[in-house]
C-alpha cells in the first residue's frame, strides 16, 4: 500500500497492511511534527506533494529494498497539507522473519524517501515562513 | 521556438509565481529548459538543487522533450 493522503495517518492500519503471518519481526517508522526549528517555535507545517510522481518513486524505493531483503509486507503513507506539532506525518512498515533485516529495510525506505520523493514542506514560525532544505544553509541564515 | 508546459512545486512555484507556467525555448532539451528558466528565473540558481522530471521520473539535461510530456520542476525534497 502507497498512500499520499490529506487525512490522518493510521498507524495501525498501515502495521497492518504490512503484516505478515510468515513475519517474525514488523519494523514501523513513524515521523512526527516537531515543534521547533532553528531555534523558533513552528506553528504549523504545510505539505505538497507531486503525487502521481511521489508515487511512483516510493513504488522504486520499494522495489529495491525488496530486492536487498526478504520482505514479506510492506506499507508507507504519506500526509500533505496542514500539519500541527505533534501529528503523524510518515509511517512506513515491513515485515521479514528476522527483525535485522526489517530494521534495516526500513530505514533504507525512509533515508531514500526523504532524498528522492517529491514531497516539499514549509515551515510556518510566528514570524515567517520557509520551505525546507530549498537554499544552502549560509543563504538560509542571511 | 517551442512551447511546453511546467508545472511547478515547492519553492518554485512560488519563483515562478504560479504552479503552471507556458515557456518557449528554441532547444528541445532538459538542459536548454533548464537555462531559459534561470534566465527569466533568476533566483532558481540560490536553489540547493534543481531537477526537472518528465513524465513522473528524473531526467537528465540531455533528455529531448516531447510536446505531450508531464514536465515538472522538482526543487530540493523535504518529505518525511
Amino acid at each position: 500500500m502507497i498512500k499520499i493522503t490529506e487525512k490522518h495517518i493510521d498507524v495501525q492500519k498501515v502495521i497492518d497492511t504490512a503484516s505478515s503471518l510468515n513475519a517474525g519481526a514488523v519494523n514501523v517508522f513513524v515521523g512526527t511534527v516537531r515543534n521547533n526549528a532553528h531555534g523558533k517555535n513552528v506553528v504549523w507545517l504545510e505539505y505538497e506533494s507531486y503525487e502521481t510522481m511521489a508515487v511512483a518513486e516510493i513504488r522504486k524505493i520499494i522495489d529495491d529494498a525488496s530486492h536487498r531483503w526478504p520482505l514479506l509486507g510492506w506499507a508507507v503513507s504519506h500526509r500533505i497539507g496542514t500539519l500541527r506539532p505533534g501529528e503523524v506525518s510518515v509511517a512506513i512498515a515491513v515485515s521479514t522473519p528476522h527483525r535485522k533485516d526489517s530494521f534495516e529495510a526500513c530505514q533504507y525506505i525512509i533515508d531514500t524517501l526523504k532524498e528522492k520523493v517529491p514531497i516539499w514542506k514549509k515551515e510556518v514560525f510566528e514570524d515567517g515562513e520557509e520551505w525546507v532544505s530549498a537554499r544552502p544553509e549560509m543563504a538560509m541564515k542571511a | 521556438m517551442n512551447r511546453f508546459k511546467i508545472r511547478a512545486f515547492g519553492i518554485t512555484k512560488d519563483l515562478l509565481g504560479g504552479k503552471d507556467t507556458i515557456i518557449e525555448i528554441r532547444g528541445t532539451t532538459v538542459g536548454e529548459l533548464k537555462e531559459e528558466l534561470s534566465e527569466r528565473f533568476p533566483e532558481l540558481a540560490g536553489l540547493k538543487s534543481l531537477f526537472v522530471a518528465v513524465n513522473n521520473d528524473y531526467a537528465d539535461d540531455d533528455r529531448v522533450l516531447q510536446p505531450t510530456d508531464e514536465i515538472a520542476l522538482i526543487p530540493p525534497v523535504s518529505g518525511g
